[in-house]
């Protein structure tokens, strides 16, 4: 399982792929914004996505809207981790297809229940 | 320079009547060419405090159209001090979380230290053969004690070591609200600039320059495309942020999404 996790916070992105580490997800790689992530997702095998919102650059909903209109990504189930926490923007990434959506401040415990989740329903 | 010669010769003329005047003791008739004399001055002086008026009247003008200084000084600027108080809150809360993690971790790990140092100490005086039966099962009951506890504080000191590294996501949260009253004060700056612009414009003018009007105000690009729901970093209480729009926490966020269908 090769995770890609986005955001333009070093600190949060350390956080993620440790939190992802205790959960048995050793094989991470990380990217600072939109533009750098897709071409890295594009580049192939990555399994799961889990992008911040706020970057510069290419935000993560656009990022998401990118993810879904490429032929080879649009199946990539996609976790949105983001301090945006207005209900027309949740309502905006779930109508963009997003998978999962956590709002910061999160727990360890958050974040491996949306990945269980969203594992269940894509292997149901 | 004819101007000018017909103007001197006037003068002179008007003068020349002033003096008569005054040694005829004709106070009345002095007192005409002295008006006279005035006139075309007065006019210059009358004309300039014309302009002067309108100037500033432009200026007031346009300082009080410039709705956006109106904006900031009403709006944003108290909100980014609430902004940056709040930061204050949220550091001084993830550095007692931190605090308190390590003030609960670390006289576990000594005491996992302090036994294991004196189970070794009475290991080697095993290895010696220097225990006697009854000191022998003693030890082994204390490294039974030992194994078990162990294994529970060593767990305990990692759960708490998660929450010192979750406490660090204060980092990426402040720091966006940082990044908002950072691009407000660039904005002030921006507009300040603009203002010094402008009046300094009307100086040079004054002093005989072309008259500077209204600076070619540059008007900032206006950041991103304005997508529905453009991201603003975490929602600030107290502040114009919405509150009434914006979810309390992750169970909020889930009902919302599971009402959607999710």
């Amino acid at each position: 399982m090769k995770i890609l996790v986005v955001d333009d916070f070093s600190t949060m992105r350390r956080i993620i792929k440790n939190l992802l580490r205790e959960l048995g997800f050793n094989n991470t790689m990380e990217a600072d914004d939109g533009t750098t992530a897709l071409p890295m997702l594009k580049g192939g095998g990555f399994d799961f996505l889990i992008t911040d919102w706020n970057m510069p650059n290419m935000e993560g909903i656009e990022l998401l809207r990118q993810v879904r209109a490429d032929p080879e990504l649009k199946e990539l189930p996609v976790l949105m981790v983001t301090a945006e926490a207005k209900r027309e923007q949740i309502v905006e990434a779930a109508q963009a297809g997003v998978n999962g959506y956590i709002v910061k401040p999160f727990t360890a415990e958050t974040l491996k229940e949306k990945i269980d989740k969203i594992f269940e329903r894509v292997a149901g | 320079m004819d101007n000018d010669e017909t103007r001197l010769t006037a003068q002179l003329g008007l003068a020349q009547q002033l003096v008569e005047h005054l040694q005829n003791g004709d106070e009345d008739g002095a007192r005409l060419i002295l008006q006279q004399l005035r006139l075309p001055y007065e006019r210059e002086l009358f004309e300039e405090l014309g302009k002067l008026t309108r100037e500033l009247h432009e200026a007031l003008q346009s300082f009080r159209g410039d709705s956006r200084l109106v904006e900031i000084t009403q709006d944003e600027i108290p909100d980014a001090k609430e902004r940056l108080s709040y930061v204050v809150t949220m550091t001084e809360q993830a550095t007692h979380r931190t605090l308190n993690a390590i003030d609960e971790g670390l006289p576990i790990a000594e005491q996992v230290h302090d036994n294991a140092v004196r189970l070794s100490e009475r290991w080697g005086r095993f290895r010696r053969r220097e225990l006697s039966l009854e000191e022998f099962r003693e030890f082994a009951r204390e490294l039974d004690d030992f194994f078990t506890a162990t294994g529970q504080e060593t767990e305990r000191l990692r759960s708490l070591m998660s929450e010192i590294m979750m406490a660090q996501d204060f980092q990426d949260l402040t720091g966006q609200i940082i990044g908002r009253v950072i691009r407000l004060v660039q904005d002030v700056e921006e507009n300040l600039v603009g203002l010094i612009r402008l009046s300094s414009g009307r100086m040079e003018g004054r002093a005989g320059t072309p008259p500077a009007e209204t600076a070619p105000e540059q008007t900032p690009a206006p950041e991103t495309e304005t997508s529905p729901a453009r991201s603003v970093g975490p929602a600030v209480p107290n502040t114009n942020d919405d509150m009434g729009d914006v979810v309390s926490g992750q169970d909020d966020v889930d009902a919302l999404l599971s009402s959607l269908g999710f």
